[in-house]
């Protein structure tokens, strides 16, 4: 294993002033953000708000506009791999993993950053070659039991249930021993059950001393997991601090239903659940909040 | 008039339930017929088919069969074996472990094309059904008749789905061969092999051994035809016969067996290739094996960037000319500008570290581009090449490469006193030039085959793979995109370089036009990438079976002329539409576990 707990309170994750344009669209505006080890941090906010741009621009993915990010006090390059190898992964919003690969392939691809065998010593698979690839395979299968699909390690991705792709996308991610672990609706398209799984394993990984900054439409979800929650909206920041807090400002409220509400928001919230229900073919506990996003 | 009902029937709808074969015959007197059709065949091929032995392979011997014959011989004796198999014969179980009623129709149908086309062409050539003797009319015949009683055998029909009442006529017609079409596979496809009975290790690789044999023989069959017809006639009882014991279930099993003895297998299929010039008699087909290995070797080496990380190269052949002008300009050829002669190993290094820095500086600029703009800016290279090779001639730029004339009388190789220039006596056998280059080009082959597995299964293959996959993904997992790219550019340059130097010294002349992006002659770009491509990419075997395919076809079929390529790019279109995988596939896609039950598609929402 990596890390025991480190001590909380190390800012792992630094985002200052970051800002995303698209032509004339601003997707983000000025966010700042951290993340300290040992820390869940929620990031949630209305369709288009620009959480997954948010995202990007930490993983270099895209290059913000304006303002830096920081992982554990360096400034971080705007080059993916280059964020990866400082130690910040991520999973997608829209599953993207290696299809056509096996499950243990996929993680071994996410060690990549942390094993160094190069051509050369791939052809001449010296010793060294083959304790490097023993080593990996071992970690690589420890982290599949650790979110358990050890069993399926020579399946192919593709073939794999929903749910466990994105249980296959955190286990690769994990396997670049990363400090920061970024999560794009890790429980997207999963039923209450494996949302509860998700939340174990979210915890799981946060006791392994990792941080997490998870982006989630399921409110119960994020309010469970998280020791403070961002809410973004157009772009903008617009409320942080802790589950209760969040829960109870009435511009979260306004922002998600689109008008400024003056009775119970918790009314509202049921009222809209009932609704969701009635649609639904299978009836399932309360889920609340809003996931609108599958 | 009886009501019309709105449920719409098509002929030949079965009743639910009662699998039928595609023909209204019973189902028993099918498999009699197919079985005893395939014993008759056997028996007519010890007849005469023809009076004169104006057509080619001895067709005219009563009690012994000759040419086409025996291919017939052959395909009749495996639909016999095939429908007793079907009956449950003990001792012929092993054979059909997936069952044998697909498998039967296949080679049925083997054996009738082969027949057929054998009649057809004798009819053809000597002028009318006259010239057949009755042993022709009676191959004809039965092997009909088996094939009419192959097709006879039930199947699981799929189910037909409904018309909508509201579609014109064009529609219907549209959906009825639609449906027609999913009839005809459904009673060609196979089944799931049952679980292979684990064997002795030592057995294991007895069978290995003897399938290796049955390759290498099949291979020189296919090389020492002598005659259009006969190589018209090994294609396609091969081609049917190998499908038919594809459907047994056979392949697979043995595809299971070469995986788990994959160090055996490999080591074996060279030794195999290595006997192959002493099945031949003259230097003759030897000559056709080692331009088949140049060709293979390099369709292998591109096989690592097109199969693995998936970067699409239109000018590969420029390489192999980079490392053929390298080696021949250090050969000594009076040619050549400089007035040197390197030893072999020296010449090798030079050749590769050309093709190396050219690869470089060709990937450097280009693999920032994705896609189909890689594609045509290493088309664009692989001319410039060639042109280059043609303008340094003395008048249009310096003389390096002597124009169009290329570089002549490249001095054959002479390592450790080993002439490679003049025959040799081994163990009775007579060793000619080709083949004692067809043994040094089969070590290149082995490297390549040697750099292909390692590199493909180790970090930087895995690698490859990702970026092929999905880029974005790739560079997520702190995969370093460009350079893993430019090392996989760079490897599959530095091997076609090397196959370069061999080459020099086989053809003696070295010249521009030898490196078209296309053109009648292998090797040459759009055929190199098409053997991957029809061999299976991001396999080994894949791209060896495509380039001796590709090689001896137009080699063989010299009737087809002008139509060559033509006949070509039908050939691959239709490959593409029903075969998309290649003839070998890929590993990957034999991994498929669930393959029926549709795996869920990731989201289709944009953005990263
Ligand atoms: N590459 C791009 N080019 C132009 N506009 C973009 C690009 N990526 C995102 N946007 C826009 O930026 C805005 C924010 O999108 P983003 O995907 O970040 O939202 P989100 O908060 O993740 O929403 P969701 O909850 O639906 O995932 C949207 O209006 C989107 O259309
Ligand atoms: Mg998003």
């Amino acid at each position: 294993m990596t890390t025991t707990a480190t001590t909380t309170g190390q800012t792992v994750l630094d985002a200052r002033g970051v800002t995303m344009r698209f032509g004339g669209l601003t997707a983000v505006r000025g966010v700042d953000l951290t993340v300290r080890s040992g820390e869940i941090v929620g990031l949630i906010g209305p369709n288009g708000a620009g959480k997954t741009t948010f995202f990007n621009c930490l993983t270099g993915l895209y290059t913000p506009t304006e303002g830096e990010v920081r992982y554990k006090d360096t400034v971080l390059p705007p080059t993916s791999y280059k964020v990866t190898a400082a130690g910040i992964a991520r999973t997608f919003q829209n599953i993207r993993l290696f299809a056509n690969m096996t499950v243990l392939e996929n993680v071994l691809v996410g060690r990549h950053t942390r094993t160094k065998e190069g051509f050369w010593s791939a052809v001449l698979r010296g010793p060294g070659f083959h304790k490097a690839e023993a080593a990996s395979r071992a970690r690589a299968t420890e982290l599949l039991e650790f979110v358990g699909l050890a069993a399926k390690a020579d399946h192919l991705a593709r073939n794999l249930p929903y749910g466990e792709q994105r249980k296959l996308e955190i286990a690769r991610a994990l396997a670049s021993e990363p400090g920061l672990l970024l999560l794009d609706e890790p429980t997207a398209g999963m039923n209450p059950q494996e949302t509860r799984a998700t939340e174990e394993l979210v915890f799981a990984i946060r006791d392994q001393g990792i941080a997490v900054l998870v982006i989630e439409h399921d409110m119960r979800f994020i309010f469970n997991l998280c020791d403070r929650v961002a809410v973004l909206v157009q772009g903008e920041k617009l409320i942080e601090g802790d589950s209760a807090t969040v829960q109870g400002d009435e511009r979260v409220v306004a922002a998600y239903l689109g008008e400024p509400l003056e009775n119970d928001p918790g009314a509202a919230e049921a009222a809209e659940v009932e609704a969701a229900e009635a649609h639904a073919d299978t009836p399932h506990d309360t889920a609340a909040g809003k996931e609108n996003d599958r | 008039m009886t009501t019309q009902t709105t449920t719409p029937k098509t002929p030949d709808t079965p009743a639910p339930g009662s699998p039928t074969g595609l023909i209204g015959i019973p189902a028993p007197l099918g498999r009699a017929l197919a079985t005893g059709g395939g014993a008759l065949t056997v028996l007519s091929t010890f007849l005469a088919w023809t009076w004169t032995d104006a057509f080619p392979g001895d067709l005219t011997v009563y009690g012994y069969p000759g040419g086409l014959q025996v291919l017939v011989l052959i395909a009749g004796a495996l639909t016999t074996l095939l429908g007793l198999a079907s009956y449950g014969v003990k001792g012929l179980r092993w054979l059909v472990p997936a069952g044998a009623d697909a498998a039967l129709k296949f080679a049925a149908l083997g054996a009738f094309a082969t027949t057929w086309y054998t009649v057809i062409a004798i009819s053809a050539q000597l002028g009318g059904v006259v010239n057949l003797e009755p042993g022709g009319y009676l191959a004809a015949a039965v092997t009909l008749i088996a094939l009419l009683g192959a097709l006879a055998l039930p199947f699981e029909r799929p189910e037909p789905d409904p018309f909508d009442p509201d579609d014109t006529g064009w529609d219907k017609a549209r959906h009825r061969a639609a449906q027609n079409w999913a009839t005809v596979k459904a009673a060609l496809a196979g089944t799931t092999p049952r679980p292979r009975k684990p064997l002795p290790t030592w057995a294991e690789i007895l069978v290995i051994v003897a399938v290796l044999a049955l390759a290498l023989t099949v291979f020189t069959y296919g090389i020492g035809t002598e005659y259009d017809e006969l190589f018209v006639g090994f294609l396609i009882t091969a081609g049917l016969g190998f499908t038919a014991l594809h459907r047994t279930g056979l392949i697979t099993h043995i595809s299971e067996l070469t995986a788990r003895h994959q160090n055996t297998t490999v080591f074996g299929a060279f030794l195999a290739a290595a006997l192959f010039p002493f099945t031949q008699t003259d230097d003759q087909y030897a000559t056709i094996g080692v331009y088949i290995l140049i060709f293979a070797t390099v369709a292998l080496g591109l096989n690592i960037v097109v199969g693995l990380a998936g970067l699409l190269d239109l000018g590969y052949v420029a390489f192999l000319g980079v490392g053929a002008y390298a080696a021949s300009l250090v050969s000594g050829s009076p040619s050549s500008p400089f007035d040197v002669h390197f030893p072999f190993w020296a010449a090798v290094l030079v050749g590769a570290a050309a093709s190396l820095v050219f690869g470089v500086l060709i990937g450097a600029p280009t693999l920032r581009l994705r896609g189909d703009y890689l594609a045509i800016v290493t088309l664009g290279f692989g001319e410039i090449f060639r042109i280059t090779a043609n303008n340094l001639d003395g008048t249009s730029g310096p003389d390096v490469t002597n124009g169009s004339n290329g570089i002549a009388g490249i001095p054959d190789l002479k390592i450790l006193g080993f002439d490679f220039g003049t025959p040799h006596d081994i163990a009775g056998f007579t060793i000619g030039r080709f083949a004692n280059y067809f043994f040094l080009m089969l070590l290149i082959t082995a490297v390549v085959v040697l750099v292909f597995r390692r590199s493909g299964d180790s970090r930087i293959g895995r690698a490859w793979v990702a970026i092929r996959e999905d880029e974005t993904a790739a560079l997520a997992m702190g995969i370093n995109g460009f350079r893993v790219k430019l090392i996989a550019f760079a490897v599959g340059a530095s091997l076609a370089g090397l196959a370069g130097t061999v080459q020099a010294h086989v053809t003696y002349t070295v010249t521009p036009e030898q490196y078209l992006f296309a053109g009648t002659t292998p090797p040459n770009s759009a055929f190199l990438l098409a053997a991957v491509v029809l061999g299976g990419m991001g396999t080994i075997g894949g791209p060896l079976l495509g380039a001796a395919l590709l090689f001896l076809i137009p080699n063989k079929l010299q009737f087809l002329g002008d139509y060559q390529l033509f006949a070509f790019g039908v050939a691959l279109v239709l490959l593409m539409r029903f075969r998309p995988e290649g003839l070998i596939p890929n590993r990957r896609r034999q991994l498929e576990f669930h393959e029926e039950a549709d795996a869920p598609a990731a989201l289709g929402k944009t953005g990263a």
